[in-house]
């Protein structure tokens, strides 16, 4: 870290021949080492793949909207959906967006043993968010709604699957960055992988939003 | 343009000076406060709960306007998530990242409004031909 600290410092003439500024203007060299570039291309990176990723869900919210209403003579969303479970999940899905919110707020300051804290607190809110949905589809599965009974399920499970999905491979990131974090500390490396996540686990909140509203309640009104 | 960046690098070399850190301030603009973070929150919680209550209530009386109006909840939720949460903005990477988030919506809406019209009018058209041999 200390070696790390002053790159401006450890200038030496000649040592960077392309640059004619001389040291009256030491900053002149922090952006020549090429070190602001990969934290700002890695963010903007993972955005792109968040839209990527966002255009998955799009074709799943399409196929779901076709096909949600053919029942095959069988249950509808009406019959099946449980409300206030959904909406227990969707608190759940919310308190953990809040806590990683306060998880990056206590990696600016850099305490080390509040983010654990915090990352540990979101795990456990996304576990219960999980351990929730798959009850649902268990309780789903064991009165014969399941996938292959009509293309409404099919859809249904495909669509709230993935995010499901997500949010479990969400959480063993979670894990891993955990043991990294308890590792290595907060270095640079870590905190972009922290802000990674971040925006990864926020924007599987928006996707619900999407899942709650137009799944869900609007299954339940028709 | 180039005189306007070269300026925020010094100034960021001037920061890193002070923190003796050379990496913290890169995303330094792109993290919410404490405030931002419950300001969303908060938001979020009502914007859930009132979808919650008027479908599980059944308070407006009428599906087809509950249906439009928890959408405009939804629409409003998703927009304060990227506003306090992902912490959107357009200055944000050069203004990239709003660029690609408008480019995504419009394949998204497309992809939507699309599907729904043609299978929509696909059905339709299917409609009397299958009742007749019922």
């Amino acid at each position: 870290m200390a070696t790390h600290a002053t790159p401006a410092m450890n200038f030496e003439p000649g040592r960077n021949p392309g640059v004619t500024i001389p040291q009256v203007d030491p900053t002149t060299f922090y952006d020549a080492k090429g070190e602001h570039h990969p934290e700002g291309s890695t963010m903007l990176g993972f955005w792109l793949y968040l839209m990527s990723d966002c255009l998955i869900f799009a074709a799943l919210f399409a196929t779901y909207a076709v096909v949600g209403r053919n029942y095959a003579a069988g249950p509808s969303p009406k019959d099946l959906f449980d409300l206030p479970l959904v909406a227990l999940n969707t608190s759940m899905l919310l308190f953990s967006s809040i806590t990683y919110g306060f998880a990056m707020l206590e990696m600016e300051k850099g305490d080390l043993s509040r983010v654990q804290i915090w990352l540990a607190v979101t795990g456990l809110f996304g576990l219960a968010f999980v351990g929730l949905e798959l009850y649902e589809f268990h309780h789903l599965i064991h009165e014969g709604a399941t996938p292959q009974r009509s293309a409404f399920l099919s859809a249904f499970f495909t669509l709230v699957g993935t995010h499901g999905l997500h949010v479990s491979l969400g959480i063993v990131w979670l894990v891993t960055l955990m043991a990294q974090v308890h590792k290595r500390g907060l270095v640079p490396e870590n905190k972009r992988r922290l802000l990674c996540l971040s925006m990864f686990w926020h924007f599987l909140d928006v996707i619900w939003i999407g899942v709650f509203t137009f799944v869900y309640l609007m299954g339940v009104l028709q | 343009m180039s005189a306007a960046s070269k300026a925020g690098h010094v100034d960021h070399g001037h920061v890193d000076h002070g923190h003796g850190h050379g990496h913290g301030h890169a995303d330094a603009g792109s993290h919410g406060s404490f405030r931002d973070y419950m300001t969303g929150f908060v938001l979020s919680v009502i914007l859930t709960a009132i979808p919650f209550i008027l479908v599980m209530g059944n308070i407006l009386g009428n599906d087809r306007i509950t249906g439009i109006v928890i959408m405009g909840f939804a629409v409003a939720q998703i927009v304060v998530h990227m506003i306090y949460f992902l912490h959107m903005n357009t200055k944000s990477e050069g203004g990239w990242t709003i660029l690609a988030l408008i480019f995504t919506l419009t394949l998204v809406i497309i992809t939507l409004a699309g599907s729904l019209w043609v299978m929509y009018h696909l059905n339709t058209n299917m409609m009397p031909q299958h009742m007749h041999m019922g």
